[in-house]
């Protein structure tokens, strides 16, 4: 048998390229969708989140809210989460490429002849639609309990966007943390690091005003703040934001922090991957 | 040989660590086309990692190898699209199911979607696996998992397969069945290489084998060369320690070869050709030099024993096997100068 008929000399190709990426983000895929124990969970948390703050802590930050949330928390709340869990979606990266080197899969995809770059791609192309997934279960949740978009929709959609190109740039983070801390356990811990004290330092929960100065010059321009008050500008309007940003600003400001993560952190998680894992 | 189909030279892999591992030392290499070839040797031996190395998982640090004529350093994405790897951990989808799999990796051969269905289809049904085919991984067994990974690897149809420690941590029924699987694979013009920890394994289906620790190559040859420098069988004997010289003395030429002093398990080994009938003229020697054997035991030989024969040191410690071989062990007795079957 002649060995070298059945491989088509394609690699390379761009169309090659997609096709792998294809393969790669439906096999993440359905990792999701056919473990319904780890949908239900993974689905519960930004419910969990909603309504406990909604409800724990709305009242209480009520009167801090500038009155283009409409006297609502769940207006200021709504696109601070989005922004927060499209964090949280590009953290998922991390895990599910540790995973995938302990596993040895990692191993098989590389001793392929597969487009390189699809691995890395393609595991953070599938959790930028499980992110999609979590946006849609907020907004369905929200709109439940009473969030009211201030704008129209396609300010909604365009917060929608932004909140998922911010998540994908995240995911390239999270790529190279995986790559460089291996360890499934240790991985967990370095993601909850860089996550929960960015997320809580922003103004996804609380406006930024009431935080002691020192830290509020950080909370106010740290990348998630941009996020969600990017966000929170296209879904409330510009009363939204604090005095002297507008929402176009806020949304250029947002897309350039993505921009500028994608291309410091992209280049080298594929330089990490392609360089070989001992 | 110039038509060999793995050309390893040289071979040289360093991990930096705290104590800094030479994994390959200089390992050499030439496996003709077609047929099983063995590499024989204990955990941390430089097995996985050659493997590896012609994978084009790891860059070599210094030397060549080659695979299909393509240098793997130069060329690996040509190299890749020639070899097909199964790992020591199945690394198979748990959620997606058998033919998803395989066609999986059919895709990612660069089959198109009907190709690559075909291919599975095919891949599965030599692999005994049709009927589990449509059922998702997480519900197969070891063994079945070992078999899909073999399935998976095959579906490029490679002309070189590498197989590490195809049968590790399995049953003896499903290593059996998979020893005749991968026995069929020589019929299609595979090259097979193959690691493994245990003789029988090798003897079993390889036609050639390497034995290496410590990253060198130790010794080499068919299975049967191999077993002749042990003999068919083995002959363990404790002697008191005050008589060790005199029963050392007493059982030389006894064998295939002069008895090794196993210090570690405080055993002498004599490879014992003619079983039984060795036995026999073992005893009668010792019971001539007035010594009394505290335990005498016949059994068929093992890596430990081709180690103990090719270096004269046990492929094991007493004290577990693992990685630390590379420090601990006296490489070699004094009595036993280095031996080569090359």
């Amino acid at each position: 048998m002649n060995a070298t008929t059945t491989i088509p000399a394609l690699h390379g190709s761009l169309a090659r390229a997609i096709s792998d990426l294809t393969v790669i983000t439906r096999r993440n895929l359905l990792y999701t969708v056919r473990l319904p124990q780890v949908l239900v969970l993974s689905a519960s948390m930004p419910v969990i989140f909603i309504l406990m703050f909604t409800y724990v802590f709305g009242g209480a930050i009520q009167g801090a809210l500038p009155p283009a949330a409409a006297g609502t928390y769940v207006n200021w709340l709504l696109p601070g989460l989005l922004a927060q869990f499209a964090l949280f979606g590009g953290s998922a990266t991390a895990a599910g490429l540790a995973e995938d080197l302990a596993k040895g899969a990692v191993d098989r995809f590389r001793s392929l002849p597969m487009a390189s770059s699809a691995v890395l791609a393609g595991r953070t192309l599938s959790d930028l639609v499980r992110s999609a997934g979590t946006m849609a279960l907020l907004l369905a949740v929200g709109l439940a309990i009473g969030f009211r978009p201030q704008t129209d929709l396609l300010g909604l959609l365009a917060a929608v966007a932004v909140g998922l190109a911010f998540g994908w740039a995240w995911s390239w983070v999270m790529a190279l943390v995986s790559l460089v801390v291996r360890s499934a356990e240790a991985v967990q811990a370095a993601t909850y690091l860089v996550v929960f004290p960015l997320a809580f330092t922003s103004s996804v929960f609380v406006p930024t005003q009431t935080m002691p100065g020192w830290l509020q010059s950080f909370a106010a321009n740290q990348p998630v703040t941009v996020a969600a008050g990017a966000l929170r500008g296209l879904v409330l309007g510009q009363g939204a934001l604090p005095p002297g940003r507008t929402v176009a600003g806020q949304v250029v400001l947002a897309l350039l922090w993505a921009a500028a993560i994608i291309a410091v952190f992209a280049p080298l998680a594929v330089r990490r991957y392609r360089r070989a894992l001992s | 040989m110039d038509e060999a189909i793995i050309q390893v030279e040289a071979l040289v892999k360093v991990f930096a660590g705290k104590r800094e591992v030479r994994a390959l030392d200089g390992l050499s290499l030439a496996i003709p086309p077609g047929g099983v070839y063995g590499l024989l040797g204990p955990n941390g031996a430089g097995k996985t990692t050659l493997i590896r190395v012609l994978a084009t998982l790891l860059p070599p640090d210094g030397g060549s190898a080659r695979v299909a004529g393509l240098d793997v350093r130069h060329h690996p994405a040509e190299v890749r699209a020639r070899i097909g790897l199964a790992g020591q951990s199945a690394a198979v989808d748990e959620v997606l199911t058998g033919q998803e799999n395989v066609e999986m990796v059919g895709r990612l051969y660069g089959l198109s979607r009907a190709q690559a269905h075909r291919r599975a289809t095919e891949v599965l049904a030599r692999i005994r696996l049709v009927d589990a085919a449509d059922r998702q991984v997480r519900t197969y067994s070891g063994g079945m998992r070992r078999r899909l990974d073999l399935a998976a690897s095959l579906v490029g149809r490679p002309q070189v397969l590498f197989l590490d420690e195809p049968t590790a941590g399995l049953d003896p029924a499903s290593r059996h069945d998979l020893w005749a699987l991968i026995g069929e694979l020589v019929d299609t013009g595979t090259t097979v290489l193959l690691t493994t920890q245990y003789l029988e394994e090798a003897d079993r289906l390889a036609d050639r084998i390497a034995v290496i620790d410590h990253g060198r190559l130790i010794g080499d040859g068919t299975p049967d060369q191999l077993k002749d420098r042990v003999g068919g069988a083995v002959l363990e004997l404790n002697v008191p320690d005050d008589d060790r010289a005199r029963a050392l003395w007493a059982l030389r030429a006894t064998g295939a070869e002069d008895p090794a002093d196993d210090r570690h398990h405080g055993k002498l080994v004599v490879p014992a050709p003619d079983g039984a009938a060795t036995l026999a003229e073992a005893l009668r020697r010792l019971d001539a030099a007035g010594v009394v054997p505290q335990d005498v035991t016949l059994r068929k030989p093992t890596l430990d024993d081709v180690f103990l024969a090719l270096t004269g040191h046990r492929a094991t410690t007493p004290n577990g096997n693992g990685h630390d071989t590379h420090g601990g062990v006296d490489r070699r007795s004094p009595q036993q100068p280095e031996r080569a079957i090359r």
